[in-house]
């Protein structure tokens, strides 16, 4: 047993901190929260330079083929820096949909492209409220072409192509759910941006008017081809989940050392010692939450549904416990524009609900673990 | 990033499960398995007595203390063994709670301060079980403020005199030995004037009386000394050096609290998973599963902060104060978690007889001994001041006693 990440690896995470550190810093994230840009393509630019965006995508397709180890701990610094990229979208949605469900001609066309940063991706899965469910899917299917809505869609305004969930049966089971591929810049799809929580991650809408798409998967196989989607992803955003904790704990931590009050610096005092304990503790036990998820999808193993459940809600939880102590430390200025503490608050509450809320995996993990237990 | 055993981890494994097979009181497994927190009752035995023989089996075939030097009683075990003996120990791990103190904490404060003689004769019998240490540090002045305590040592020719009250002592009741602190010197600041000793209890002068608590067991104990004599011999560490030796001791104190405690989510899910409630299983109500998946997280984020800890440790690095966390986050969650337990039972959560209670009493009984373990070994507050300061950096608090001599800080808070 070895339950840490190797050298290798670490250094891996070392040099993207760097990178990231002088190509992200927060005046990078504020143009985008700004409104003056809808990602930073710069970056963007960079990081497949980097090698970041295909660390995971084997060589044939043109990524560094490293593996889920190396993304994981590359996600945990796009967390850290907050950064304004679709990454999330393309690489842990619509890439891992590819890498577990597309043909070797669709592997081919988009994996290549999303490595070299030529090409954004996203899943299409929402319609509305609620959470991830076959019950809420309307968009139909039919003769090749999709027509409905999706929303919220996440980078779904800049997005070159979009895995979009669709009901392509009505027998009210779970195989009524097909997938599709759809390259969002042939026509028949209508994309809107959304404003939203979080201006530094773009969130659309997508209207489907009998839009060419391709099946991904066998038909009938979109629910569990999205569920095992959902769970790789759900490991992988909770490190940047995690690398967000770390942030705001560090912040409020600096803060507290810097501002004097009544004489003493603020981190003296033992109320505000200890909430700065609270918030390590949480992010360490998301963090070591998070680890076993990594072990989990990087072998694929039996548990990592479990294990990605457990990795998401503890994550979530704490980023936003993290994010929000970070602007209680900090006091009236963790309120205002000019500091940094807001973006990521509002980075914690936007991923805490972007693959389905906290209540939603409380309940995946539960059924889970129930199912373990009886088996 | 690995789960498997190696091929030498596996073997070990193979070879602990074998002899653990063979040789465990199996005819206690199933109310082993079955107590949790605050209590552990074996029907018609003595639990000291079927600890002190399974202990024993365990020293004779080379099972016992895992980690410590084999000259010493212990295997010379790597960090990793130990976990993988516990795991296959199960249950039957449950009775070496008399031993924790002496295994965990005066074993290795021995090793580092006594003499090689003194470990070749004291060390073994405490590896086996056939002789039980305790701690002797807390005070009713102090507590949570070690250094703040009061039992005076005074030098007499070759021996030491000893004169005051320990309190909270653990299994102080049926201990051999102790290890005790005490103040030297009155007329330095507190830290400095501090000796540590370890003594046979059975020592005239000593006087155990045990301490009801909150639960109605009796685990701890006040223990007072009158002109205890004790041989300059039996001394750890120089004269006024006892706060360095202790923080030895408290350091592996936390490791050896903060690995091994209960959560109370395994028993939590189980009572779920069965539950009835008026509107059907208790596992599908919502609000259930909400609770439950919160504590889960929590139950296996210590377990694998832990991994990680074994893991560290076995590449060499020494355990930090990061390990303050397991006890503090288990701590307040056992409690949480034997509330909760009450809660799903309505009105009849406040039966505890083992007939008419769900699960026998067993949340109930969690629920009155939950307190100490937010105490015990450091309270809640004092694992948040080690993580702020010694983990974060931040300023220690501030400490109007620190550089005053002993006998002239205020015994009394209001005039």
């Amino acid at each position: 047993m070895n339950f840490d990440f190797s050298d290798e690896q670490k250094q891996m995470r070392d040099e993207a901190r760097k990178f990231l550190a002088e190509k992200c810093p927060p005046k990078a994230v504020r143009e985008v929260l700004d409104g003056k840009a809808p990602y930073d393509k710069t970056l963007w630019k960079g990081l497949a330079e980097m090698g970041f965006l295909g660390v995971a995508i084997p060589e044939e397709f043109g990524g560094a083929g490293a593996g889920h180890l190396e993304l994981c701990v590359i996600a945990e610094e796009m967390g850290r820096a907050n950064a304004p990229v679709p990454f999330s979208s393309t690489v842990y949605l619509a890439a891992e949909a590819l890498l577990l469900a597309g043909s070797d001609a669709q592997k081919q066309k988009w994996l290549p492209k999303i490595a070299s940063g030529e090409a954004i991706g996203t899943l299409a899965l929402f319609e509305g409220k609620g959470n991830p469910s076959p019950k809420a899917i309307k968009l139909q299917a039919s003769g090749g072409t999709l027509s409905g809505v999706k929303k919220p869609v996440p980078d779904g305004a800049i997005a070159d192509f979009a895995v979009v969930a669709a009901r392509t049966g009505s027998t009210g089971r779970d195989s009524d759910i097909s997938l599709f591929l759809v390259d969002l810049k042939t026509g028949g799809v209508e994309a809107k941006s959304l404003t939203n929580v979080d201006p530094t991650r773009g969130q659309a809408e997508l209207t489907f008017k009998n839009a060419k798409a391709e099946p991904l998967g066998a038909a009938g196989d979109g629910w569990s081809i999205l569920t095992q989607v959902l769970d790789r992803a759900a490991v992988l955003l909770a490190f940047e989940q995690v690398g967000g904790s770390d942030r705001a704990l560090e912040m409020g931590r600096d803060y507290a050392l810097d501002r004097i009050a009544f004489g003493r610096p603020i981190g003296s005092f033992q109320a505000v010692k200890h909430i700065l304990a609270d918030m390590y503790v949480s992010a360490t036990l998301a963090r070591s939450n998070c680890y076993y998820g990594a072990w989990a999808l990087s072998t694929n193993a039996s548990e990592l549904p479990e294990a990605a459940a457990a990795a998401r809600i503890s994550a979530t939880q704490a980023f936003q416990h993290c994010s929000k102590n970070n602007i209680q430390v900090h006091g009236g200025m963790g309120f205002t524009w000019e500091f940094d503490c807001h973006m990521y608050y509002r980075r914690a509450n936007t991923t805490a609900l972007t693959l389905g809320s906290l209540s939603y995996w409380e309940d995946q993990l539960i059924d889970r673990m129930r199912k373990k237990n009886a088996a | 990033m690995n789960f498997d055993d190696t091929p030498q981890e596996a073997a070990f494994r193979a070879e602990a499960k074998a002899w653990i097979s063979a040789n465990a009181p199996k005819q206690y497994e199933e109310e082993l398995r079955k107590s949790s927190l605050g209590r552990t009752v074996l029907k018609g035995a003595n639990i000291l007595e079927v600890a002190k023989a399974w202990q024993k089996k365990k020293a004779d075939a080379g099972w016992a203390c895992l980690h410590w030097p084999k000259e010493y009683g212990g295997r010379g075990s790597s960090p990793i063994e130990r976990v993988i003996w516990q795991q296959e120990e199960g249950p039957f791990g449950k009775l070496s709670g008399m031993f924790i103190i002496g295994h965990g904490m005066c074993g290795p404060t021995m090793m580092a301060f006594a003499g090689e003689e003194q470990k070749r004769k004291y060390l073994p019998p405490l590896a086996s079980g056939e002789k039980v240490w305790c701690q002797l540090f807390s005070e009713p002045a102090g507590g949570s403020d070690v250094a703040g305590l009061r039992t005076r040592a005074e030098k007499n020719g070759d021996d030491w005199i000893i004169n005051g009250q320990k309190i909270w002592t653990s299994g102080a009741h049926y201990s051999d030995y102790g290890i005790l602190l005490t103040r030297t010197d009155p007329n330095v600041a507190k830290h400095k004037g501090l000796t540590m000793f370890f003594l046979d209890m059975k020592s005239p002068g000593v006087e155990v009386r045990p301490i009801k608590q909150a639960s109605g067991q009796s685990d701890f104990n006040e223990v007072y000394f009158t002109d205890v004599k004790i041989p300059d011999s039996q001394r750890l560490g120089t004269v006024n050096d006892g706060w360095n030796v202790s923080l030895t001791t408290l350091m592996n104190e936390r490791m050896s609290i903060g690995a091994g405690v209960s959560t109370g989510f395994p028993e939590l899910f189980d009572f779920c998973n069965s539950l009835m409630l008026e509107d059907g299983p208790a596992i599908e109500d919502r609000s259930v599963r909400s609770k439950l998946a919160n504590y889960a997280v929590k139950a296996s984020g210590l377990r694998y902060t832990s991994m990680r800890a074994i893991s560290a440790l076995s590449k060499g690095e020494r355990p930090g104060p990061e390990n303050s966390i397991g006890k503090l986050v288990a701590g307040s969650m056992v409690q949480e978690v034997a509330m909760y337990a009450l809660d799903l039972q309505g009105a009849a959560g406040v039966l505890s007889g083992p007939e008419e209670a769900e699960v026998a009493g067993k949340f109930q009984a969690m629920l009155l001994r939950a307190p100490g373990t937010r105490v015990e070994g450091g309270t809640d507050e004092i694992m948040r001041n080690i993580i702020a300061e010694r983990v974060l950096g931040l300023p220690g608090d501030i400490r109007v006693d620190k550089d005053v001599p002993f006998n002239k800080i205020p015994t009394k808070g209001r005039a």
